[in-house]
């Protein structure tokens, strides 16, 4: 393959490619001198990096307080969840539950839109009000698809288990915007370790692995099939160039799709997360 | 043995993990990674104590991360050759699954890492009796908590966002069996003030000093991170 052909292809369409490319250039340079000997397997990874860098939509990537705001949206409405559950008290939620898992959940959601508020308002940024949520995931219509979920302890848990989950893949999509922040990161990477504690105990709860095993085919294992887009992706199999299905496993030459797909969690874009629940459990306006 | 492309990476100037950034890191680039390695900036350096992580970069964090994972494969394969007395049939379907997971999580690092991989760790585990239900669960609960504040802590360390999020997709699962050894200990134990800050509610996190000094305590190949700050005792 011939890298520079490709580019002056490139320039022919857009003339400021070598300026889009611009820390990038070095890199160029430099592939070419040590050329096709050692270079040859790796290039093609290098060129789609390049150029998925240079051309990625720079000005959309969210600020630290956009980010911050973003994931005070989806505590506010866990927050919401849980002590709408904790004020039924036990009519909805059997009190060795509410004492060994969800008086723990629901401190800790409250704790978390705090904590953002404040890292928020520390950054000179305004945080977003409150949504206007529906727990029935009705769009305000307070009669969506878990229309009992204040009601079946089942239909609860199972809301429970989605926010949980969508919750730590939500996060996860997060990091990158927030690479070497030591503070704003950590505090994210530590909600998210928190959110994947809650994750783990629901589904013990709910009788499922506490970790999310997918199919080949289908990330989603709840059961629940309204809530596929929320596990999409989970299906994966392939960590940076690596298939992890064709590593060794404790017990054989390989790795079931079962373990490769339980052993790493997957991201979600906020423009899927907010794709899932606007117009669901975050009333549009 | 020096080869003129390795005369030419050199030359370059190049910071490794700019082209590891360019070059992804993976199977197909573990040739190129191998002949890397054997530049003298590039070696996972052997202290008298054992293996040092080495230049500040992403290696030496996804070297602490095999290194971590190196320990917990090693203690469940254990777990699982001499389950502990009376273990039940679903703690031995757990704990065979949290077994393959980090069995997959030290293979993925080892595949991904090439050449750079620091060497196989020989873990001591004489401090643990295996057959007492309370001893294993405590120690994996030890070493899940610390692997998860491990992760949180060292996650500001990474400059490439592929690797931040390979440590994320990861951490989460830690987290995920943390709380359930936590809960199988003590039900509802899942999120305590041990390892939360109840104040805010966010998971503790940790330096890479303080976690090897607690993964020292398991290894007989001690690991340190000098350009961090730590000297393995």
């Amino acid at each position: 393959m011939n890298l520079f052909n490709i580019i002056d292809e490139i320039e022919n369409i857009d003339p400021e490619v070598y300026g889009k490319l611009s820390q990038r250039r070095d890199v160029i340079k430099n592939i070419a001198s040590f050329g096709s000997k050692v270079a040859v397997a790796a290039l093609p990874f290098a060129v789609g990096t390049m150029f998925k860098k240079a051309y990625a939509a720079d000005a959309s990537a969210p600020s630290v307080v956009d980010v911050l705001n973003y994931a005070l949206t989806l505590e506010y409405l866990e927050s919401t969840f849980y002590n709408a559950g904790k004020d039924k008290g036990s009519a909805l939620i059997p009190a060795a539950a509410a004492t060994q898992y969800f008086n723990q959940v629901t401190t800790d959601e409250n704790n978390h839109v705090t904590f953002l508020t404040s890292v928020i308002k520390s950054l000179g940024g305004t945080p977003v009000s409150k949504p206007e949520i529906d727990l029935t995931a009705g769009n305000g219509s307070g009669s969506g698809p878990f229309a009992d979920v204040l009601t079946n302890y089942a239909t609860f848990l199972a809301v429970a288990q989605v926010f949980e989950d969508t919750g730590v893949r939500a996060y996860k999509g997060q990091a990158g915007f927030l690479l070497k922040n030591q503070v704003v990161l950590t505090a994210a990477l530590s909600i998210h370790a928190v959110e994947a504690r809650h994750a783990s105990a629901i589904r013990q709860i709910r009788s499922q692995t506490p970790w999310i095993t997918s199919t080949a085919g289908l990330g989603n294992d709840t059961g629940i099939a309204l809530v596929n887009g929320n596990y999409d992706g989970e299906q994966n199999v392939k960590q940076s160039t690596v298939d992890v299905t064709t590593l060794k496993s404790a017990t054989s030459s390989s790795t079931s799709v079962a373990v490769a797909t339980a052993a790493f969690d997957e991201p979600l874009s906020s423009t899927q997360v907010l794709a899932l629940l606007q117009g669901s459990f975050l009333v549009k306006k | 043995m020096k080869t003129e492309s390795q005369e030419s990476i050199s030359d370059a100037n190049m910071a490794r993990r700019s082209f590891l950034r360019y070059a992804g890191v993976g199977v197909a680039s573990i040739g190129l990674l191998a002949t890397a390695a054997c530049h003298k900036d590039h070696q996972v350096t052997p202290t008298p104590n054992g293996v040092d992580l080495g230049a500040k970069n992403d290696f030496a964090i996804l070297n602490y991360a095999y290194a971590l994972e190196q320990l917990e494969a090693a203690f469940y394969l254990q777990v699982a050759a001499t389950p502990f007395s009376g273990i039940t049939t679903a703690e031995t379907k757990l704990l065979t699954d949290i077994r393959d997971h980090e069995v997959l999580h030290r293979e993925f690092f080892k595949a991904a890492l090439g050449a750079k991989a620091i060497p196989d760790l020989t873990p001591d585990f004489s401090s643990i009796d295996f057959s007492s239900r309370a001893k294993v669960l405590a120690a994996a609960k030890a070493f899940e908590d610390t692997g998860v504040t491990a992760y949180d802590g060292a996650g500001y360390l990474i400059e490439s966002p592929d690797y931040l999020l390979i440590a994320g997709k990861i951490v989460s699962v830690e987290a995920r069996h943390a709380a359930l050894i936590s809960n199988m200990i003590t039900p509802g134990s899942f999120a305590g003030a041990d390892v939360i800050d109840t104040s805010n509610s966010l998971n503790k996190s940790a330096t890479i000093a303080e976690v090897l000094k607690i993964a020292n305590g398991f290894l007989k190949t001690k690991v340190s991170a000098i350009n961090y700050g730590y000297v393995a005792s």
